[in-house]
């Protein structure tokens, strides 16, 4: 039997209640959201005059009413210290989701800590440091004294190269400009710190390079511009599933023709019509299925093409445009260079593409066509490149960007109504931090770690057990060096600091290696670590953040923190503070010196010294300004504040002037080299099945703050594994069977989803579930700039078990939606 | 000791409630005048029993159009043709669910080649077979089912709904 609440009345919202501007924290899109609170022991009634929403409840509300909110919009939580209830819902006023709430952002309120009500009682509220065999809690300057003398022996012995961090760098929870800063400022201020990676990779790196280094920043457009393409090119982004309001409130109007008024209004005579999609990617997903029914298959193309062969397509795309003479060529003139060179370099003939591709010749010509054939009159066509971890996860990611980037150029589709090249994004974004002190290549720490390497380990929200490559190697590793330093701590007595430190640092000497885990709850890796400082995340602290068409908003704190938590950026600065002290009681005064600027009291103040000190039009940027803007916020950079609001910038590049030193954007030499990350060609050699993996729609990220909510658990108890029913056959597998995936790399499990669109032997697995981890199989190859492949992955599948018991209730239906 | 310390627990447990019925009691007596008459309010909902049809009037994946608790509040009933866990009637295969989507209260559509619910809005999907568990979609809330009973004449009354409608605080208004 489904899970089901047994609710079937909730607390109204009083007419008094107070109000707080909430952005989504998880997916890039940043929906706009109100969070409602009021006393315990109070209640808004059904008459209009008794009720926020000024309606008469006593009556059934229509669809899309914003006068109802959903069980898991609801919750009990506390607020300076008292309960109060809290409802978060969906704000109909936001103009990037008009009132849209996603399966994941509309279970907030439910996703959030409540002793009242038993929500993510997982989170943590102590400090953790380990004693007598686990972990036990004690106090911040008993736990952050340990790890400065930790940290500070270790520097002292190897250098900052001995001090090893893994932080994130996005927005929304877990990020943010306040943590980024605070982070940032540590690590790259006070310290010069090398070895550090990102939550997702093994290395400081873009995700996007190419397109940076061809001067076009990757977060061009606005989200308007889906609405005014002619035609949108969707490359290895699944929207409905991972950018879902985007793509329900901006995509889909335009395929259902509901925007034609629109670029009318915006276009004057030039022709207009309902946007045609080309969609490449090898799987078909529930995006195919929702843009066919609502276009029409005539004005849908997927392209199915093999696993990792993009950049060959977009090689052909640019040399049969150029053929043609259907590039912008004053645009090129005026703003671009190196055209030629890259025509040349990168001649792919339609022929060629289609063999490696697996694509037909006619396939790639007519989605050439619907990229670049002008209109009916001359006028250029309207397309937007929207690209995401199909293409920054697969082959060759560097040379795949910048190809795709070169056919977004060529066609003069940057800085443009109805155009851009973007990336669709995972997080929101929230960066500012001072440069990155390393090399380029960065430095592969995951590597460095199996290697050995390093004495102490800070991580800010990044379970690499969870989510990164050669997930089991580095486990095993990971988890030999930790217990070192376990081993050593559990033989001296927790309070003799000093006998503590001494053999803390000398395990370390042997191989050990000392972890502190920030987060907001017990993770994976944090299993090996020593010590837990437990966070706070978006709405329990204000926070800021933009989305993928950089909007910045102000989540408004509307919630404590959970026991002690602090804030990131809190977190860094205390441990700042007490790095200062141990420094100074060693005699290390110049050094200590280099910590001082950390003497933060809130997030504000931490936003002031980063954002609004060192950010392009931060400046202008406050937490009172963006409060006045609510939901809505701006779109970065600020360029003014008039009247009483910031003023942004909705394109970026729409002068023609792009990030080179010359203020060109460069097109770049592309080549197809095949399967470019070592071990790969013979991986998928050897192993029979493919194993795409991804995100789906339920869950956000890894899973953190889902694996302890009931909705999302009952429908997936494990990660699924989508199967062809043939071959499902072939490994004598039913619906929900457990099945191990292995290869060279390791092994993990999944549950089995019969798929019959799934092309045989390409299986889709869902990735970084905390219940099997599908960075066991991913190989440690990489490319030129340290970023993983984790999407070409091949292996072989076999039987574990039969459905266990939390599974045999589940459906295995199709999960496209039929017209019924 | 601990069994002890349990029953102290209890016990201190069982004063605490007793303390604050006592409360309101007080309160209560204090405007006996004007409350004398209401009844104090159930936890939950008081669902009536509404007929909705009759096993005879059902077919196999025909779905028949109900309302319930009201006229305001769209549902179905369904004969799967196959015993379910939640099914009522003589084989155990008639489930009644609401059709307006729990998401933002589109009307779902019957798609009885797989025996799901589809939402036109934003294409999430219910399967009928498996307790109206979301296939895949957006809702946040699986399809709200009615408690179903049938009586020796055949009848089929709703006596009751297992998750909140949409568009409603109170699944009876």
């Amino acid at each position: 039997m489904a899970y089901k609440r047994q609710i079937d009345r909730l607390p109204i919202v009083p007419k008094d209640a107070k109000e707080f501007n909430v952005t989504c924290h998880y997916c890039i899109v940043g929906c706009g959201y109100k969070a409602y609170t009021w006393p315990t022991n109070k209640q808004g009634g059904t008459a209009p005059d008794q009720n926020k929403f000024g309606v008469d409840l006593g009556k059934q509300q229509g669809t899309e009413t914003a006068a109802w909110y959903a069980p898991s919009m609801y919750n009990i939580v506390k607020q300076n210290g008292e309960d109060v209830h809290i409802v978060i819902k969906p704000d109909k006023d936001c103009v990037v989701n008009s009132g849209l709430g996603s399966v994941r952002g509309a279970r907030m309120a439910e996703m959030s800590y409540s002793r009242a009500r038993n929500t993510e009682l997982q989170r943590l509220t102590d400090p953790m440091v380990w004693r007598y065999g686990q972990m036990q809690p004690t106090s911040w300057d008993d736990a952050l004294d340990l790890v400065a003398r930790v940290t500070v022996g270790v520097i002292n012995d190897q250098g900052e190269d001995g001090l090893f961090v893994s932080a994130f760098d996005h927005g929304g929870a877990g990020g943010g400009y306040e943590n980024t800063w605070g982070t940032g400022k540590l690590y790259f201020g006070a310290m010069k710190v090398k070895n550090i990676r990102i939550h997702n990779r093994p290395a400081y790196n873009s995700e996007v390079h190419a397109t940076r280094d061809m001067g076009v920043g990757e977060l061009n457009n606005c989200y308007e511009d889906a609405e005014l393409a002619d035609t949108i090119v969707a490359v290895g982004t699944n929207a409905l599933e991972t950018q879902t309001n985007y793509f329900l409130n901006h995509w889909i109007p335009n395929l259902r023709g509901l925007s034609d008024a629109k670029k009318k209004a915006e276009f004057g005579s030039e022709p207009v019509e309902p946007s045609r999609i080309v969609i490449v990617d090898p799987r078909r997903t529930v995006t195919v299925n929702a843009c066919e029914v609502e276009a029409g298959k005539d004005r849908v193309m997927h392209l199915a093409i093999n696993s990792g062969t993009d950049l060959a397509l977009f090689n052909a795309w640019l040399t049969y445009i150029a053929e043609k003479g259907w590039v912008d060529k004053g645009f090129i003139a005026a703003s671009t260079k190196d055209l030629d060179k890259a025509v040349a370099a990168n001649k792919t003939s339609l022929e060629d593409a289609a063999k490696i591709t697996g694509l037909t010749v006619d396939q790639i010509r007519k989605s050439a066509e619907w990229i670049a054939q002008p209109k009916q009159g001359g006028a250029r066509r309207r397309t937007m490149f929207a690209y995401e971890k199909g293409l920054i996860w697969g082959n060759d990611n560097y040379r795949t960007n910048g190809a795709l980037v070169n056919v977004a150029l060529a066609t003069g589709n940057i800085g443009r109504p109805g155009g851009g090249c973007v990336r669709m994004g995972g997080h929101q974004e929230g960066y500012s931090r001072p440069d990155y002190p390393g090399p380029r290549p960065a430095f592969y720490v995951d590597k460095l770690l199996i290697e050995n390497k390093g004495g102490v380990h800070h991580i800010w929200a990044c379970d690499h057990y969870k989510t990164t490559l050669n997930a089991l190697k580095f486990k095993q590793a990971y988890k030999k060096r930790t217990d070192l330093v376990k081993d050593a701590m559990s033989a001296v007595p927790y309070g003799d600091r000093d006998g503590m430190v001494n053999a803390i640092l000398t395990a370390i000497k042997r191989g050990g290696l000392f972890a502190v885990d920030v987060d907001i709850v017990p993770t994976k890796i944090g299993q090996a670590a020593h010590v837990w400082l437990p966070a706070a995340t978006a709405g329990e602290m204000s926070l800021t953040s933009m989305n993928g068409e950089r909007r910045m908003r102000l989540t408004e704190r509307y919630m404590d923190p959970p026991g002690q938590a602090m804030p990131d950026c809190l977190i860094a600065a205390r441990l700042a503070n007490h790095m200062e002290r141990v420094l100074r009681e060693q005699g290390k005064t110049k050094y200590a010196d280099q910590f001082e600027g950390f003497d933060w009291k809130t997030e504000e103040d931490a936003f002031m010294d980063g954002y609004h000190g060192h950010e392009k039009g931060g400046q202008l940027v406050t937490y009172e300004r963006l409060r006045a803007m609510g939901t809505n916020g701006f779109q970065e950079p600020a360029v003014d504040f008039k009247d009483g609001k910031l003023v942004g910038t909705k394109r970026l590049f729409a002068d023609g002037k792009f990030g080179g030193k010359d203020g060109k954007a460069t097109f770049m030499e592309t080549k197809w080299r095949g399967l470019q990350a070592p071990g790969k060609e013979a991986e998928s050699k050897k192993w029979p099945y493919l194993i795409n993996n991804g995100r789906t729609n339920i869950v956000w990220q890894n899973a953190y703050l889902d694996q302890d909510n009931e909705f999302v658990m009952d429908r997936f108890p494990y990660p699924f594994i989508q199967i062809n029913p043939q071959d499902m056959a072939d490994l004598k597998v039913k619906a929900g069977d457990l099945v191990e995936v292995y290869n060279d790399n390791g092994s993990t499990q999944a549950m089995v989803y019969p798929t019959p669109t799934a092309r045989r032997k390409q299986t889709f697995m869902m990735f970084a579930n905390p219940n099997g981890v599908q960075g066991n199989v991913v190989s440690p190859g990489v490319n030129e700039l340290v970023i993983p492949n984790y999407k070409q992955t091949w292996a072989g599948i076999r039987k574990i078990a039969d459905a266990p018991g939390g599974v045999r209730h589940l459906t295995f239906k199709s999960q496209d939606y039929t017209a019924g | 000791m601990q069994r002890c310390d349990r029953m102290i627990d209890a016990g201190r447990r069982k004063f605490l409630s007793g303390a604050g019925l006592a409360a309101a009691g007080a309160v209560a007596a204090a405007v006996a005048p004007t409350q004398a008459k209401a009844a104090p309010p159930s936890a939950r909902v008081d669902y009536p029993s509404n007929r909705l049809g009759n096993v005879h009037d059902l077919k196999v994946d025909e779905p028949l159009q109900v309302s319930y608790p009201d006229g305001d509040a769209p549902g179905v009933l369904l004969k799967l043709g196959k015993r379910v866990p939640t099914g009522a009637g003589p084989d155990g295969d008639i489930v009644g669910f609401s059709t307006v989507c729990p998401h933002k209260g589109f009307p779902l559509a019957y798609d009885k080649s797989d025996r799901t619910m589809n939402c036109p809005g934003h294409y999430s999907r219910f399967d009928c077979e498996a307790g109206g568990q979301q296939v895949w979609g957006q809702a946040t809330q699986n399809l709200p089912q009615y408690v179903l009973r049938v009586d020796d004449k055949g009848d089929v009354f709703a006596e009751g709904v297992d998750e909140l409608l949409y568009g409603r605080l109170s699944n009876v208004l």
